[in-house]
């Protein structure tokens, strides 16, 4: 049944899976982020107690869902690559761990920068603000972690060990709100319950999270198709990969 | 639109620095990363090339050292 999956962990079918589906996340990613922002920005109405400084919601929460998620999809690579020795699975991990990191900081800092006219302090150190944190330590750790081993498969390993013991921040991060005391409000959208958002700003909200996702998923294909050439430099096929993408001039 | 102006939009109801700071912030982070990417790219695949031509010389060297030698033992 799974058959099919097969050859895309051969490296050079991986390569021209990610070569394949690169425009498809990028562009569209760009698109619906350029859609959401401008639509949050300019055109929702006004929140009735924050005023214009609510329209950092349109990158605070998406980047802080994705900043979640992404860590998970990391770890799921790293469990992949640990349990069945997949060598494309530890290269989707590494991929994923700076645009990850990014990701977590874009959470942190807008959430500063929200939190300073609202809450009249740039940080605290409360649940959700510090356990955020901490995952930003654990992408950085993870990135640290992999570039301090010569032999990528054992710095695979290790470092995919360090990605699944971080997991358990993860529902820390989420019920952080409800857990403890907390200056952030609790969940908007991400909960079972009806959200509680007008639609009019929800939308672009919404537009943001699915143009952030697919802008990851793009960087994460091109960051995987740079490991991959890593690992292969001395292949023919990449040779080959080399001189097109080039020219054709041999100059060396 | 929201917004009578476009002071009134870059005003963003006094919270300007705020959201301005954040979506500039957000906007530099992004476009980094993806430029450190495909930057990253070009420069592996110099790398590579750079290795193989490398790699080419050296078995062209050796190939011509012992067809050389082997010249020489026919010749004494």
């Amino acid at each position: 049944m799974w058959k099919w999956l097969h050859p895309y962990a051969k490296p050079e079918r991986a390569y021209q899976l990610c070569v394949t589906l690169q425009p498809y996340f990028l562009w569209p990613g760009i698109l619906c982020l350029v859609a959401g922002s401008i639509w949050g920005l300019a055109f929702a109405p006004q929140d009735y107690q924050q005023g214009d400084s609510f329209r950092i919601i349109y990158i605070h929460v998406p980047s802080a869902i994705l900043s979640m998620s992404t860590y998970v999809a990391m770890a799921v690579a790293a469990l992949v690559g640990i349990v069945w020795q997949w060598r494309t699975a530890f290269m989707a991990m590494i991929a994923m761990a700076p645009i990850g990191a990014v990701v977590t900081f874009i959470a942190l800092f807008t959430g500063a920068a929200w939190g300073k006219p609202m809450w009249g302090t740039w940080w605290v150190w409360d649940a959700r603000l510090t356990s955020e944190l901490i995952l930003l330590f654990l992408y950085l750790g993870v990135i640290a972690l992999y570039g301090a081993f010569e032999d990528k498969q054992q710095a695979g390993k290790a470092a995919g060990v360090m990605a699944l013991v971080g997991v358990v921040n993860v529902p820390i991060i989420h019920y952080s709100v409800e857990w403890w005391n907390t200056l952030h409000q609790g969940a908007t959208i991400s909960k079972f319950d009806k959200p509680s958002i007008a639609p009019e700003m929800l939308w672009p909200l919404l537009i943001a999270l699915v143009g952030l996702a697919l802008f990851i998923a793009a960087v994460t294909v091109m960051r995987m198709k740079n490991e991959i050439i890593r690992r292969e430099y001395h292949r023919p096929w990449v040779k080959d990969l080399a001189a097109r993408a080039l020219g054709g001039d041999h100059a060396v | 639109m929201q917004f009578d102006s476009l002071h009134d939009f870059l005003a963003m109801g006094g919270y300007a620095l705020y959201v301005w700071l954040s979506f500039g912030v957000s906007l530099l982070a992004l476009v980094w990363v993806v430029l450190d990417s495909a930057s990253t790219h070009k420069k592996l695949l110099r790398n590579a090339r750079e290795e193989q031509a490398r790699q080419a010389r050296i078995a062209a060297a050796r190939k011509a050292q012992a067809v050389h030698s082997e010249s020489q033992q026919t010749g004494s």
